[in-house]
Parts: C-alpha cells; sequence; structure tokens
C-alpha cells in the first residue's frame, strides 16, 4: 500500500480497521544469494539499497530480537555531516543528503526535521578549531556558519553564557543537521526491503558460520542452517562476538552509552546543541521531552545499561549548559551496546574470510550515518568493490596505519 | 558499580579510571614478525560477553593498578588484585 493522503483520508472513513502490517515477517528459507546479520537501521538500510540500487533481491535479514530492538532505538535520534577528516566528510554528507530524501524514497514518514545542530566553544583556541573544522565542511560543499556570542544569545537566551569554567564564546552550527524519528527509519527501510522481496526474519540468532576452503558458505541459526553466497554482518555492539564466531578478532571494544529522556514540555530548544566541553548534548523531541546524553560509561559492557556516576556527570552537564534543566524531570534513562574501534571510525570492509562482510565499529555515531552505511555496505556487497564515500573504512587500516582518529585519541577505544 | 580496592576497601567506581584489557603482553620488539605483533597487542581485542580481566587506576585512593575480573553482561566484580602482585606470579 502507497501511503498518501488519499489513503489516510480513506482509511480514516473507514474506522482505521484497512490497514495492513508495513512488512512482512518471514520465515527462513534453505538458501539466499545474500543473507545479512542485524536487523538493526543499518541491515536493514542494507538490505533496502541491494534490492533497490543492485537489483539483488534473493536477500534475507536475521534478527536475533525484533527488527529494531538495539540501537536504532536506543540513540539520541541526531543527525549531522559536521566531520572534519577527508575519510569521514564525504561519507558523512552521502548520509545527510539521503536523509534529505528518504521519506520520499521509502514513501514513509520518517519526521526528518533539519532543525540544526549547534556546537558550542568557550575559548579562543577551540573557536579557531572549531573555525578550521567549519572551514573544511564548506570545501566539501557542507553548510556550517560560526556563531559569536550574541548569534548564539539570540538563539539561546537561557543557556548559561557567563560559567566560569566555560563562558559560552559561540558556535558552530550546521542547519541542515537535525533529528529523526529512529524507529520509523527502522520500519521505512524494513518496510522497502520486504516489498521489493527481502525476507525478514526475527527471532532468528545467528549461533556459527560454516567455513568451507576459506569461504564462509552458510549460517548457523536458532531457526535452522541458511546457506547463503555472501553473509554480512551489521550488528554493531555485538560484532566482536559474531565475528568470533567466523574465527576474526577485531578492532573494537564493546562499551555502555546511557541516554536521557525528561517529561514533556512545550517547545523550548529549537535545534540540537552540544556542549563537548561539560560531556552533555541535547534536543527536544516533537512529543516535547529533552533528549540528552553524555559520554560512554568507560569500560567494556554488554549490560545495556550503565551506572550512576554516568547519570551524575551527564546531569551536571545539563546544569552547568542549562541551568533552568534542574526543574524538569527526568522520564527514563537507557543504554545501549556500541562497537568502539580503535580510532573512533567504523569499519566497511571484505574481511580475511571470502564472502564474509563486515559493517562494524560505528562508535556512538551510528544513527546518522544509517543511510550512508547501507548505501556503501550494498554497493560493496553487490560489486566486492568499496563505494568511493566509504572507501576509507578499511578493516585493514590499523596495520597499514591510514587511521581516522577524529579526536586524535589513538586506540584508547573509551577516549573516543 | 563499586570496586574493593586491595588497599583502600570497597569505594565507589568514580574513584577509578579505566584502561582496558589486561590479558596481552607487550611482544619482543626484536622478532621478525614485531610489526605484525604489535598490530595485534595494540589494535585487537577479544571483547568476551562475560568475564573479563581488565586494569584500573585507582586514582582518586592508593595511586595502584589493579586488575578486575569483573563479567562485562551484568558488571558483577569476581576479584581484585595489584597488577604488580598479578604480574609476578
Amino acid at each position: 500500500m502507497k501511503y498518501s493522503i488519499f489513503s489516510l483520508a480513506a482509511n480514516a472513513l473507514t474506522g482505521h480497521k484497512g490497514w495492513k502490517p508495513a512488512w512482512r515477517d518471514a520465515s527462513p528459507r534453505e538458501a539466499y544469494d545474500v543473507v545479512i546479520v542485524g536487523g538493526g537501521g543499518h541491515g536493514l538500510a542494507t538490505a533496502y539499497y541491494l534490492a533497490k540500487e543492485h537489483g539483488i533481491t534473493n536477500v534475507a535479514v536475521l534478527e536475533k530480537g525484533w527488527i529494531g530492538s538495539g540501537n536504532v532505538g536506543r540513540n539520541t535520534t541526531i543527525i549531522r555531516s559536521n566531520y572534519l577528516l577527508p575519510g569521514n566528510i564525504p561519507f558523512y554528507e552521502l548520509s545527510m543528503k539521503l536523509w534529505e530524501g528518504l521519506e520520499q524514497d521509502l514513501n514513509y514518514n520518517a519526521m526528518v526535521s533539519q532543525r540544526g545542530v549547534l556546537n558550542l566553544f568557550h575559548s579562543d583556541a577551540q573557536r579557531d578549531a572549531f573555525a578550521r573544522r567549519g572551514n573544511a565542511m564548506r570545501l566539501h560543499g557542507v553548510d556550517a556558519e560560526l556563531l559569536d556570542r550574541d548569534a548564539v544569545r539570540k538563539m539561546l537566551p537561557f543557556l548559561n553564557f557567563d560559567d566560569a569554567r566555560f563562558p559560552i564564546q559561540g558556535g558552530l552550527l550546521q542547519p541542515r543537521g537535525g533529528t529523526v524519528r529512529h524507529d520509523a527509519v527502522a520500519w521505512g527501510y524494513a518496510r522497502g526491503a520486504s516489498d521489493r522481496g527481502v525476507d525478514i526474519v526475527q527471532n532468528c540468532e545467528v549461533t556459527g558460520f560454516r567455513i568451507e576452503n576459506g569461504r564462509a558458505v552458510a549460517v548457523e541459526t536458532t531457526r535452522g542452517t541458511i546457506r547463503a553466497r555472501k553473509i554480512a554482518l551489521a550488528v554493531a555492539g555485538n560484532s566482536s562476538r559474531v565475528a568470533a564466531m567466523a574465527g576474526l578478532r577485531l578492532p573494537i571494544e564493546s562499551h555502555v552509552l546511557q541516554a536521557f529522556v525528561s517529561e514533556g514540555l512545550k517547545p523550548l530548544l529549537p535545534g540540537v546543541v552540544t556542549f563537548g566541553a561539560g560531556h552533555f548534548y541535547i534536543s527536544q523531541s516533537d512529543k516535547g521531552g529533552l533528549v540528552f546524553g553524555g559520554d560512554i560509561d568507560g569500560y567494556n559492557s554488554y549490560a545495556q545499561r550503565g551506572n550512576l556516576p554516568t547519570v551524575e556527570d551527564v546531569c551536571e552537564g545539563g546544569m552547568a549548559l542549562m541551568p533552568m534543566i534542574g526543574r524538569v524531570r527526568l522520564l527514563r534513562s537507557w543504554g545501549g551496546i556500541m562497537d568502539m574501534s580503535m580510532d573512533g571510525s567504523p569499519i566497511i570492509d571484505r574481511t580475511p574470510v571470502d564472502g564474509l562482510y563486515l559493517n562494524a565499529g560505528w562508535c556512538y555515531g551510528g544513527f546518522k550515518a544509517t543511510p550512508a552505511s547501507g548505501w556503501c555496505f550494498a554497493h560493496l556487497i553487490a560489486h566486492d568493490v568499496p563505494h568511493p564515500a566509504g572507501a576509507a573504512f578499511r578493516l585493514d587500516r590499523f596495520a597499514t596505519g591510514h587511521l581516522i582518529d577524529e579526536k586524535g585519541q589513538g586506540a584508547q577505544p573509551n577516549l573516543h | 558499580m563499586r570496586i574493593r580496592c586491595p588497599f583502600c576497601g570497597e569505594r565507589d567506581v568514580h574513584e577509578f579510571t579505566y584502561l582496558g584489557d589486561a590479558n596481552g603482553t607487550r611482544p619482543d620488539p626484536s622478532v621478525a614478525d614485531a610489526a605484525e605483533q604489535f598490530h595485534d597487542y595494540v589494535y585487537l581485542r577479544d571483547n568476551p560477553a562475560g568475564p573479563h580481566r581488565e586494569y584500573w587506576y585507582h586514582g582518586a585512593g592508593c595511586h595502584g593498578w589493579l586488575v578486575v575480573e569483573r563479567d562485562t553482561r551484568t558488571h558483577e566484580i569476581r576479584s581484585v588484585a595489584f597488577a604488580h602482585e598479578e604480574a609476578a606470579q
């Protein structure tokens, strides 16, 4: 069914009894051309673009729980392309362009809202670093504006501009950044893929790989063995565990990142505000809740829940930036498991096992990358050649020295 | 999460700083495949879901380096020892 004002009106007049499920909940068949492990945003986007852009429709997406139950439903829904390094900017800008056309492409309301992302700075040195970043973005055709203190005050008069440690001197604004309804991204891609013949298989956990003569030929699952000509992993958070079943060790640690949402408030924040110096960022959802977060807890974890010192740290950051937040009650907090890579950048590449492809290492930047990740991963799977926008995200870059370390922290994943 | 430091006793986790996996051994730089071994040592991790031996530094306490065995699925801490005592064994 194509969604439109007419389908909405027709269903409204008939008591909304005519709506059909948006996608098929399939049972696995014995063999596919491509099996994608992981029914999150990246896996579903990969399946969608494989079918739509490359005509490969004999595809299954295997999900151990239900689709969208991992990080695509656990993030803070922000999209942006304000990167500095050459390997990153073209990729994230491709993602931003795909976001801009996503709803029309999918015929699905993902509530893409380009309300702007503002990164605050607090010193002359930080201003210069942000100016350089903004210039790099503009050289790559990305929008960026350097705002002074007065311009920020006009936009966000309620911020604490005279904090003793981090007085606000201005900010770098990307007006095209914003937020997206994250669950709708998973559902929209699932619907688009399913309509083109992709099997979406839930409650199907991969328990092993069958490897013959150095080539992956099948996955063992809780719902039986499934043969595949190509097997693609998009299981960020658990990449190390799944890859270990194929005998691989990855340059990744799993860490927990917490996020928070307040009770609903009247419209308050026009866009996304990041307070990097205070380890805090915030936006307001369309329901009115303040959605905010900070740093990862900082130790290896698969627990999908964090600890209180990080909650305290994030809330202190919030109080330092906008003291009025102290009167708001917290509604929920949750944790997601991040693939923290050794340089803070992702991996989209083939692996040493023939026929096994890897999409991993998204750190806490995976959501905004969803469309481009699917686009580039689908290209790699279809043609065995990396897409130009994702060609830098190689698995062997740690051995060759071609790291993409946006923060310059080195192989210490909890600092990226 | 609280860590029982062998010197200071049980303390809140915010007194400690995390380094990471305590299983790696620094390779011998004079062996023929030293570059490959260093790559594995610096960049690759087992990253298990379950018991994990890891280094913590008690910066707000005794300044001791600790080896903590902790379950990464539950954050349950099973053992804590001084790193220098572990290394001596």
